[in-house]
């Protein structure tokens, strides 16, 4: 697989573009600009691009009142921080009253691997999945970094993504068009469906070019869209195989594994879901040694697909 | 300066507000004390200062309230059903299912709200929002926000006070209803958040005290802070919570009380 561009990157290049084009684009940011990309925006707009230091609570507020006032504000920091240090400003002033504000959350999963459990963002979704108005994204490339950056100056209402810090493979097509909610069959397959999202996608093809040579057929499925979920395209897609297994560099509770358990949970499709154990984080040299560390590995979705596979 | 046949108005308007706080609330809990320490500073604002056409309550230039203290949104009804926007039937409606009189605003569901608050400290975040839109829009209105003593506790307002120190955002004009009280007693006891002029000018503010139940008062420091070019502005109002009813006032029983039947009549009574 071609590595990509790390999605933070082409989440600052496609904001830049847009940023062109529509005049109601700001950027806020809490100090992190060089990390989170939105120095672009500082340095072709610095009227639209707004400092507010290190100050997440007051930051996401703004912009909720800068919605108010008919801008489309773009509001920058780490996932961690972002969604955990200013959750209460995200429910009460974005997702209640459905202002029209777009959560960037840059470094997630174990992506800053370096800075250790304060720094990585191993329950983002969970925490945006709980709250009614918001859509949650995450990225798979930077092909559909690109491509959910213009959904969300589209669409009119609150949205969460998710960024990973480092490049990521190439998976989808030069030509692949976001649609809300839609799973992406990446590679096809008869005896087990891996839903994975972020780099855990190409990790899982890897997982099922292993497994043709033992003779176990893996169909890979990009979900890029945590919520809304297309609930029937999950279940047709589920059942199609029979078996499940759920990969993501996310806590087990509340994330990916969460919902699709929680959409098939009419089926008698099993599953498995690989996630982070309910542990948090650490420093580590390199992001490979956290995978490893963390069971977000190749031997360990092998395992998870033998497991299903067993009650099927 | 107004003239005293407006001032009469406003002051009109506002025991007429505070009589039909007591109608909304009847015998049931619901923050009166917050409400009624508010009342003059709402009633100024929508009959004397604010560009504020009930008709069109979403025109673009309209002034902006935003009331940081949510709890104190009776005052807001009151004078909202007042000026015509909603029927004053929906009085009778209060917290009851499906109202839009929520127990704190929505603004999806009442015109004339312009935020979703209630949870606090995040008011004069949201109109430093409004206030940096409005710049680049090159709109020149006023944002007015009623923030509590007692929510000066919460760490957000004073990361708000800072960005619009920093940013200049002379249009932000922020009441603080310093009524002393919060939920479980005394501020000065309970939690201390003064002194709050000197907070204000260190944070680079502009700052006044005033009479929070005095309209000339009220209309005065409005005044001087809109001669404001670079700073935004704090007027500290000294409030009574719950004035206007003799046994609710000071009394922080009644920053989430009800009222016995016969306090209900005596309230009324007292302000007819």
């Amino acid at each position: 697989m071609k590595l990509g561009k790390a999605p933070r990157i082409a989440y600052g290049e496609e904001l830049l573009e847009l940023a062109k084009k529509n005049q109601d684009i700001v950027a806020l940011d809490a100090d992190l600009s060089k990390s989170t990309m939105t120095c672009l925006i500082e340095e072709h707009f610095p009227e639209r691009f707004f400092e507010m230091s290190i100050a997440e609570q007051n930051m996401v507020a703004t912009a909720a009142g800068m919605a108010l006032k008919g801008k489309i504000p773009f509001v920058n920091s780490f996932a961690v921080f972002l969604t955990g240090r200013a959750f209460d400003q995200i429910r009460q002033s974005v997702a209640y009253p459905v202002t029209n504000v777009k959560l960037c959350g840059s470094s997630s999963g174990f992506s800053d691997f370096g800075d250790g459990a304060t720094h990585q963002s191993i329950e983002d979704l969970a925490l945006m999945r709980a709250l009614p108005n918001m859509i949650v994204l995450s990225p798979v490339d930077e092909i559909e970094t690109r491509e959910m950056v213009k959904f969300m100056v589209a669409h009119k209402g609150p949205v969460y993504i998710r960024l990973d810090r480092n490049e990521t493979p190439i998976i989808l097509d030069q030509d692949y068009r976001f649609v809300l909610g839609e799973p992406t069959l990446i590679k096809p397959g008869t005896d087990v469906t891996i839903f994975g999202t972020g780099q855990m996608v190409s990790l899982s093809l890897n997982v099922r070019e292993r497994l043709e040579k033992e003779g176990v057929s893996c169909e890979i499925v990009n979900i890029g869209t945590i919520k809304p979920m297309k609930r029937d395209a999950i279940i047709a897609l589920a059942e199609k195989t029979g078996a499940v297994v759920t990969v993501e560099e996310h806590n087990v509770y509340g994330g990916l594994g969460s919902a699709i358990a929680e959409t098939l949970m009419k089926t008698k499709v099993p599953i498995v879901p690989i996630g982070v154990k309910d542990r948090f984080g650490q420093s580590a040299k390199t992001y490979p040694e956290l995978l490893v560390e963390y069971g977000l590995t190749e031997d360990a979705v092998c395992e998870a697909v033998k497991e299903v596979l067993a009650v099927k | 300066m107004k003239a005293q046949y407006e001032i009469e108005l406003i002051q009109r308007k506002a025991r007429i507000m505070r009589k039909n706080i007591v109608l909304m609330l009847k015998t049931d809990k619901g923050h009166l004390g917050g409400s009624m320490s508010i009342t003059d500073i709402v009633a100024s604002l929508y009959f004397g200062v604010m560009n504020f056409d009930p008709k069109d309550p979403r025109k673009k230039d309209r002034d902006r309230f935003i009331l940081s203290k949510g709890h104190s949104v009776l005052a807001q009804y009151a004078a909202l059903i007042e000026l015509g926007l909603m029927p004053a039937d929906l009085l009778d409606t209060l917290k009851s299912l499906g109202s839009p009189l929520q127990g704190h605003p929505d603004m999806k569901l009442f015109p004339g709200i312009e935020a979703n608050t209630g949870a606090l400290g995040q008011g004069l975040s949201l109109a430093n929002g409004i206030a940096l839109a409005a710049r680049l829009d090159r709109e020149d209105f006023y944002i007015y926000v009623i923030v509590g003593d007692g929510e000066l506790s919460e760490g957000q307002n004073w990361e708000a006070v800072m960005a619009s120190a920093h940013y200049k955002l002379n249009h932000v004009i922020a009441f603080i209803d310093n009524n002393a009280l919060q939920a479980t007693g005394p501020i000065q006891r309970r939690f201390n958040t003064q002194p709050y002029l000197q907070k204000f000018l260190g944070f680079g503010w502009n700052a006044y005290e005033i009479d929070g139940h005095s309209v000339p008062e009220i209309l005065q420091a409005v005044e001087n802070a809109k001669m404001s070019t670079d700073k935004p502005t704090a007027i500290i109002a000294h409030t009574v919570k719950g004035k206007g009813v003799s046994f609710a006032e000071n009394n922080p029983a009644f920053h989430h009380n009800n009222m016995t039947p016969e306090q209900y009549e005596q309230a009324l009574k007292e302000l007819m």
